[in-house]
């Protein structure tokens, strides 16, 4: 009897047209244009898994080994793709496990969609199995979320995440989904999202407000530009590059701006910020229009705030109206998109040089040159430096490879001395300083980029927080180049400790495995580099090797990173020892 | 620190409670009271939250307020900007209520009795806090059983109205 009434059902939906929650979800994405997903299956998301089989062929799921490498590898993946990454986790502790990711997209707004499985609707609040409240513990962290609890309700609801995450200021979006919505049919007829009415992705140009900002930058006779990641989000570059050399203002980039403008452009300043360059961090403070563009003045960047660019009109070009004024008063705010508040911007203004300014800025940089860079790039003795091995990857790799890095000092030196002639190229744990962040958002942007060179320079701390990704690694066959700096403490802790603390190293010193030997349990090369003389070979070896390689080299213990803004200190302040 | 009001009109979903108090507990600012009802539009929402804070600060708690995507649109205003009320209701024994001056305070007080009963009586009272809480203090002589008071209401002075708005909204959209 029972047989009859399901076949008697599947004949009806066959008729209707009916597919399960659970399909539709599978099909939405491919409509959406997801070709990747990274996730970890487990109960209460088994329907969506059950129907992926099915289209295996046209969606490729890649199984990370947590839930939280599937975050970064899809935050990876969509940083230098430019497209939504998508996860997929089951309930309870699968959800849980993606909330690291999500505060880390949040803060970096990062485009991702992740699907969770949630208990049956009629079990939920009474403490089912794996049954945890995703949407009330990821609201802080997500741009916006939604549970599901009926089939009907997803093309809707799927339509919007995609078009909020990817839309304006990008972010991560959860969508939560009850196991009876994936697996109850229903009338399939998709349309994707182009409007939400209460939410206005890009601000309209305000002519008033660009002609404003145009008077002050023409006036200006020592402008600063300073270059965020909502350059890369727009796809700005070019306007940028076209309205830098128009006026012919010096550009330094925050973080996540790096690799927007190219390293060896003529107005590339360098870095801004608590690590950042010398010269642009004490003009901040001489400059008298400070130009941000997509970018929120993070503390890492100013400082004292109550002693940051006193001296300037600041002009910033912003999407999020609720930046404008958030930490640094804006005389001339742009409200708008990048790309076309810098393009209507670029005609207001009147072509400039300013070739005194510009020297200035030189005159600096040979000072750090001489006392930090050639130092720390060329050193002719002594234990191996971090700067010296990103240097020679930098040049092995033609300045074009992917840089992926995790968090502290390795990823400071790598940002300051890689070179970059390619946008895009840079994928890094900005905002939330999430260490383990590396070794998965590496595999997710050689997903992405399966024809470029991804390297990712990682701590020996870091890199033991999701070292299990070398399981993912090898079951997709990806080559990724790993470098582990490996310099046995936490060592930008121990900086601190060393600079701050009186030397008390509290719980720094860390051990390692041997990591060769770790890589080779996954059947990946790699070999440890404790001398000078054998680091070109190591690389040229692991640059040529066909697959995943993991090269540790043994660095120097106590190095500190320079310059530095202390904390509490002006940017102006900024030491170079 | 100013006591403000600020409106926030919403979509109606789930949820969205949640969303919003989270934008007040990151900054750490403590929510004085909250009142959820339908606005004049259908299928919109309003928050009318009451907090005391520095005008710096509720700017930048309206932007982000603004920010989340089920919110139409937020508004802060001062006490001046704003015609408010607020309900209270006190509960008493009746035999002591009989007994006192009980009738002078509700008269001074200009309050409403709603209920009487053998046991208890129930008196109504809307105004401002300083004046419901007035009459609490008046009343204590006599002993409170129960007093409960609403979060504020409250309706703007400017003409601008909502529809229009949700109208330009439409428009930048």
């Amino acid at each position: 009897m029972e047989t009859t009434t399901l076949k008697n059902k599947e004949v009806l939906s066959t008729v209707l047209q009916e597919i399960s929650g659970a399909e539709a979800v599978i099909k939405i994405l491919l409509e959406e244009g997801v070709d990747t997903v990274f996730g970890y299956p487990g109960g209460a998301i088994m329907p969506v898994y059950d129907a992926l089989y099915g289209y295996r062929e046209q969606l490729k799921h890649v199984l990370t080994r947590h839930e939280q490498g599937a975050t970064h590898a899809a935050q990876g993946y969509a940083r230098v793709s430019g497209k939504v990454g998508v996860c997929f986790a089951t309930s309870g502790p699968g959800a849980t496990n993606l909330i690291t990711g999500l505060a880390d997209a949040m803060i970096d707004s990062t485009p991702l969609v992740c699907i969770t499985g949630q208990v049956h609707s009629s079990l939920l609040g009474t403490d089912a199995f794996q049954e945890t409240d995703v949407v009330g513990i990821s609201m802080p962290v997500t741009k916006w979320n939604c549970q599901v609890t009926s089939a009907k309700d997803l093309e809707k609801v799927l339509a919007k995440a995609f078009y909020v995450a990817r839309s304006g200021r990008p972010g991560p979006v959860l969508v939560d989904i009850t196991k009876d919505a994936q697996f109850e049919l229903f009338e399939y007829n998709y349309k994707s999202c182009t409007k939400v009415r209460s939410y206005i992705p890009k601000p309209r140009l305000d002519l008033s407000q660009l002609v404003f900002a145009a008077d002050l930058i023409n006036q200006a006779k020592k402008p600063l530009v300073l270059v965020g990641q909502g350059v890369l989000l727009a796809e700005a570059e070019t306007e940028l590059k076209i309205f830098l050399e128009k006026i012919g203002a010096p550009a330094a980039w925050t973080l996540l701006g790096l690799s927007a403008l190219p390293s060896d452009h003529y107005l590339n300043v360098g870095m801004l910020g608590m690590h950042g360059n010398y010269a642009p961090n004490i003009k901040t403070n001489e400059c008298d229009v400070l130009i941000a563009i997509g970018m929120r003045f993070d503390d890492r960047v100013t400082g004292d705030l109550k002693r940051y660019a006193k001296q300037a009109k600041v002009v910033h070009l912003e999407i999020d109206p609720a930046e404008i004024n958030k930490n640094v008063y804006a005389h001339a705010p742009v409200l708008g998109d990048a790309k076309e508040s810098l393009k209507a911007l670029t005609e207001l203004l009147v072509p400039n040089e300013h070739d005194t300014w510009l020297n200035s800025f030189r005159l600096l940089e040979e000072e750090e040159k001489k006392q930090v860079i050639t130092p720390q790039l060329h050193p002719n003795e002594g234990e191996l430096l971090m700067a010296e091995v990103v240097r020679r990857v930098s040049e092995a790799t033609l300045h074009d490879a992917v840089l992926v890095t995790d968090v502290g000092q390795h990823q400071m030196v790598a940002s300051r001395y890689f070179k970059f002639k390619n946008s895009k190229n840079s994928v890094t744990s900005g905002g939330l300083g999430t260490m383990g962040f590396a070794l998965p958002a590496a595999l997710g942007a050689k997903m992405a980029k399966p024809k470029q060179t991804v390297v990712a320079f990682i701590g020996d701390g870091g890199f033991q927080m999701t070292l299990q990704e070398l399981g993912t690694i090898q079951q997709e066959n990806l080559a990724v180049k790993i470098i582990i700096l490996n310099n046995n403490y936490l060592g930008m802790v121990r900086q601190w400790q060393e600079l701050f603390f009186e030397r008390r190293y509290s719980e720094t010193n860390i051990s390692s495995p041997n990591f060769v030997a770790l890589a080779g349990a996954y059947g990946i090369r790699g070999q440890r580099v404790n001398e000078r003389v054998n680091l070109d070979e190591a690389i040229t070896e692991m640059l040529e090797h066909d697959g995943a390689y993991l090269l540790e080299v043994m660095v120097k213990k106590e190095g500190n990173v320079f310059p530095m803004i202390e904390t509490g200190s002006s940017v102006s302040e900024i030491r170079l020892s | 620190m100013q006591r403000f009001t600020i409106s926030v009109f919403t979509e109606d979903f789930i949820g969205l409670l949640n969303r919003v108090s989270i934008v007040f507990t990151r900054r750490h600012l403590n929510i004085e009271s909250i009142t959820a009802s339908e606005s004049e539009v259908k299928g919109v929402h309003r928050y009318t939250i009451v907090l005391r804070t520095t005008e710096e600060q509720v700017q930048k708690v309206v932007k982000q307020l603004e920010r989340l995507v089920d919110v139409l649109k937020a508004f802060y205003h001062a006490n001046d900007d704003t015609i408010y009320q607020e309900i209270a209701l006190y509960k008493l024994n009746t035999d002591a209520f009989s007994s006192g001056n009980a009738e002078m305070i509700v008269r001074q007080h200009h309050a409403r009795i709603l209920s009487v009963t053998k046991d208890y009586t129930v008196i109504e009272k809307t105004g401002h806090k300083e004046d419901t809480q007035a009459l609490f203090t008046d009343l204590e002589t006599i002993g409170v059983l129960e007093f409960a008071r609403s979060g504020r209401v409250s309706i703007t002075k400017p003409m601008k109205s909502l529809a229009t708005y949700l109208n330009e909204l439409e428009a930048l959209n």
